[in-house]
């Protein structure tokens, strides 16, 4: 691997770019590892770069069925932001942030984070109280954030329709350290330094047996062949349940849902922030705008299980709506592409990530909305759980014995109905 | 847009519908040991392919249905209403 740096940028500016080598191997797998990853996208990636950096474990392979960047790594919204508030999440999700910032420089790739403030609008009295609560517990763990009055956020961001009579808007609540990353960069820098410290990545590579010896799993069978690994980690995120059936464990706390993505052609600069805008529970709408000028946007899950990756019209009509209620310049701009990514929408709308009733097996799963942000800490304690075989204290409750415990990590208090952890 | 053959509405867009859940979940005795309700309430089979599924005829009769719906390809096979006792009269009526 060439090292992206001034000098080489400079040579190889001089020879005709002929200096760079591919940016991860395409090897054939070995018949076995010490550990094996199940799914290469950023969580698998992530868990992959930080066994081989924080642990010292070379001898890994992260299986992938599809290629590199082709699952949900390339089908979110590319927000991140820690504004979480139950014990173990805002810890999470903080750490998760801090690892963004230094992102790039810790990948040697560019992953383009732009921390742009992550703004949510207050349409109530009451949802500034239980904001304000929210955002002074996250302080307490070192998050950062801060509260706009309508006269600082006029300034900031004059374009907004300020004549909702419906849902009048009185501030904002915001997290100026949150912001927006390149999505395929993530992947492909999280692949490229896994492969750098010794991971083997193997594409169209499809796990499609799980054959289980005395409480362990002996090996997998995969569209390449059957591979064995000392310790396997599932982090296949919407297809969770599947693997958990191939491998006989039975249900687990999770249903696949579909979640869409919008994105309009390009136009100036128009919008510095992730604006929110959720009055009261009644809609759910993100935007932000990308690099390229887009604006990309998105909402409320499709409302009923599904496993397909693609779309229905009546939420493509309600982002729309959100749309226009709060932005009603955007009102000409046409869409270019919407898809639809499948989540594993969890009891609670927390993530797993935990030892499982076979003694070789590491769980990493259930990341509801949650999962792009997730990735670098998601890595970093998965790494941590396999390496040491116990969890991490931050981690503790994030098994899937909690709903039996009573400990429902449940950010927004609305019970177990997978589809409302929005 | 997915359409629902209501039995008491005739076929209408899923967005009348509010979506209910697994129908196949049958909710243990009151008296049973904690362990069974966790499963009942936590717990699900996540079927890709077909499954028995709830919808809630809210903007039209108002009635619970439960359907067979395929959670890859959206196809629904098989509409009728969650009371046996009104799935028996449907069927009467046919």
């Amino acid at each position: 691997m060439t090292k992206f740096n001034a000098w080489n940028v400079f040579k190889n500016g001089l020879n005709g770019q002929t200096g760079w080598s591919r940016q991860w191997r395409d090897p054939e797998p070995k018949s076995s590892y010490d550990v094996v990853i199940v799914g290469g996208g950023l969580h698998g990636l992530a868990t992959a770069y930080y066994l081989a950096k924080n642990h010292n474990i070379n001898n890994i392979a992260v299986l992938e069925k599809g290629w590199i960047g082709g699952g949900n790594a390339g089908r979110n919204t590319t927000i991140v932001r820690s504004n979480y508030m139950m014990p173990g999440n805002r810890e999470f999700y903080e750490h998760s942030l801090k690892l963004w910032e230094n992102l790039s420089h810790d990948l040697n790739y560019n992953v383009m984070f732009s921390q742009r403030a992550h703004v949510v609008l207050i349409h109530s009295p009451a949802s500034l109280d239980a904001y304000a609560r929210r955002y002074n517990t996250m302080k307490l763990t070192g998050s950062d954030g801060e509260l706009w009055d309508l006269k600082t956020l006029k300034k900031k961001i004059p374009h907004l329709n300020y004549d909702n009579v419906r849902f009048p808007i009185l501030g904002a609540i915001v997290q100026p350290r949150a912001g927006n990353a390149r999505h395929d960069s993530a992947a492909w820098g999280y692949a490229r330094a896994a492969d750098s410290l010794g991971v083997d990545i193997l594409q169209n590579c499809e796990v499609t047996g799980v054959s289980r010896k005395n409480g362990t799993i002996e090996s997998l069978q995969t569209s390449r062949g059957i591979i064995k690994g000392k310790k396997i980690g599932f982090a296949v995120a919407g297809h969770t349940s599947l693997l958990w059936q191939m491998a006989e464990l039975g249900n687990l706390p999770i249903e696949s849902h579909k979640l869409q993505a919008f994105v309009t052609e390009s136009i100036k600069p128009l919008l510095d922030c992730v604006l929110i805008y959720g009055p009261g529970g009644a809609a759910h709408f993100y935007i932000s705008q990308s690099d390229k000028g887009s604006m990309v946007f998105g909402g409320e899950l499709d409302w009923y299980k599904s496993y397909a990756q693609r779309g229905n019209l009546p939420t493509v009509k309600e982002n729309g709506e959100c749309a226009m209620a709060i932005m009603p310049c955007l009102g000409r701009l046409r869409l270019l592409r919407h898809w639809a990514g499948v989540m594993d929408m969890s009891m609670d709308g927390s993530f797993f990530m935990c030892k499982t009733p076979i003694s070789n097996l590491y769980l990493n799963a259930g990341w509801n909305y949650g999962g792009f942000k997730a990735s670098p800490a998601s890595g970093w304690y998965f790494a941590d759980l396999i390496a040491n075989e116990r969890p991490h204290k931050i981690i503790e409750n994030h098994n899937l014995e909690r709903f039996e415990k009573g400990i429902n990590l449940d950010e927004r208090g609305i019970g177990p109905d997978p589809k409302m952890h929005g | 847009m997915i359409r629902i053959k209501c039995p008491y509405c005739g076929e209408r867009d899923h967005s009348e519908f509010s979506y209910g859940g697994d129908a196949s979940i049958v909710y243990p005795s009151l008296d049973a040991p904690q362990k069974d309700w966790v499963k009942a309430i936590f717990f699900r089979e996540n079927i890709r392919g077909v499954q028995k599924e709830t919808w809630h005829h809210l903007n039209g009769c108002r009635m619970w249905l439960e359907v067979e719906r395929s959670t890859i390809t959206h196809k629904i096979t098989s509409v009728k209403p969650c009371h046996p006792e009104l799935q028996k009269i449907v069927e009467l009526k046919k």
